[in-house]
């Protein structure tokens, strides 16, 4: 019998759910859950609000393996309340990165498959400080040697804290389809006005905090395409490539950063910053094959560094 | 929200050694499915928790006919749905005797 498994490799990161995601990203049949769907945690907010609850909780979080090598994992569901961190959603999270941070048994890379629109707003309170927790965690996990790779590709997008916490990471790996940003569009709308950002216009939020954009300034360490097999190669080239997290990597970033602002600080949108970088398909770029986008990418200065 | 529960008698025990499965997602027009080995060779009892009120009589016409297709025999099965349409609850429900059937 073909080993039904097979199939999400070739699926669709973006349409797939996160369950889906982990079964083709890891090595077939390596995963096994901590705290699972069975074991009923759910939040204990929703009910308050007559909403439905999520057995898991919109998050799982376990054991596996890519290419042999162990690692923890967490997915984020999308689609469940907007993939959002509720106080059991980010409880699991950082319960996950501790064990990392404590345990020298434990695998020394930590998976984060984001997908979400930050705080679940009705578990406010609670919520920010899941992020907050999560945050700390990461740092602590780095500081103990531990890598954690974020991956984004999902429905939801990375937003709000989701954004922080992918920025905190050692690593990240990002599909066209993936965006990355801290307020989300119709936030920046609703603050700013629709002259300063038009949420509406899908070309402009996806040139703005996609995943094209983040890669060819750095913001993200790999380019995936969107699939799944694409996502587990892209991830395997990273395993080897993790910066130490210490004063010279911060330095190095502060640098990146003070230069990234001087080179484009004065674009008004995304294609000058491609003019800016002297690319030749400055005015093409969305159209560009997954090869041909990864080929200019790693070419950049600032796309391929040392910092983070 | 509302509860439901449905409990029903199935012809055999259903098949595979799986103690438990969980299919589909909590969003709208979709449900998650969880599926655990833990009753009597025949019994099969039904919790739906739905955020579509006074659809009872559709559960439980949905459901007697997956008990008596798929013959979920010791299942327990709990649903957190989100507004699926019937034709997506019995796609689920037979996708989650499917995952249950694997032989772990």
């Amino acid at each position: 019998m073909k080993d039904p498994l097979t199939k999400y490799r070739t699926g669709s990161w973006y349409e797939a759910t996160a369950r889906e995601r982990l079964a083709g990203l890891l090595d077939t049949g390596s995963f096994s859950e901590f705290i699972g769907p069975q074991e009923r945690e759910v939040s204990p907010h929703l009910a308050w609000f007559d909403l439905p609850e999520a057995f898991d909780d919109g998050i799982i979080i376990g054991h596996g393996a890519i290419q042999g090598r162990e690692v923890l994992v967490a997915a984020q569901e999308g689609r469940f309340m907007g993939g959002t961190f509720g106080e059991v959603h980010g409880a699991k999270l950082t319960g996950l990165l501790r064990y990392a941070r404590d345990d020298r048994a434990a695998p020394r890379i930590v998976l984060l498959l984001l997908d979400t629109g930050g705080v679940r707003l009705q578990e406010a309170n609670a919520g920010e400080l899941a992020v907050s927790e999560i945050i700390r965690a990461i740092l602590e996990a780095r500081t103990a040697g531990v890598a954690v790779i974020a991956m984004v590709g999902g429905r939801a997008g990375c937003f709000g804290g989701g954004g922080i916490i992918a920025g905190c990471c050692s690593r990240i790996v990002i599909s066209e389809q993936g965006r990355i940003g801290v307020s989300g569009p119709e936030v920046i709308e609703t603050n700013m006005g629709v002259e300063e950002f038009d949420s509406r216009d899908r070309p402009l939020v996806w040139r703005t905090t996609g995943g094209k954009t983040r890669r060819v300034l750095g913001g993200a360490d790999a380019y995936a395409g969107d699939n799944i097999a694409s996502f587990r190669d892209a991830t395997i080239s990273l395993l080897d490539r993790i910066p130490a997290f210490d004063l010279d990597t911060m330095e190095k970033e502060q640098a990146r950063l003070a230069r990234r602002l001087e080179r484009f600080g004065r674009c008004g949108d995304t294609p000058e910053i491609w003019q800016v970088l002297g690319i030749a398909e400055a005015d093409r770029i969305a159209d560009l094959a997954d090869e041909d986008f990864v080929r200019i990418a790693n070419a950049q200065e600032g796309a391929n560094h040392d910092a983070r | 929200m509302e509860t439901l529960e449905i409990c029903r008698t199935a012809a055999r025990r259903a098949p595979g050694a799986k103690r438990h499965a969980i299919t589909g997602v909590v969003a709208s027009g979709n449900l998650e499915v969880l599926l655990e080995r833990v009753l009597g060779d025949t019994r099969c009892e039904v919790t739906v928790k739905t955020s579509v009120e006074g659809f009872g009589d559709v559960w439980r016409a949905v459901i007697d006919d997956f008990v008596e297709r798929h013959s979920p025999g010791g299942l327990r099965i709990s649903i957190n749905d989100g507004g699926a349409r019937p034709d997506t609850v019995s796609l689920r429900l037979a996708q989650g005797v499917r995952l249950m059937e694997a032989g772990e």
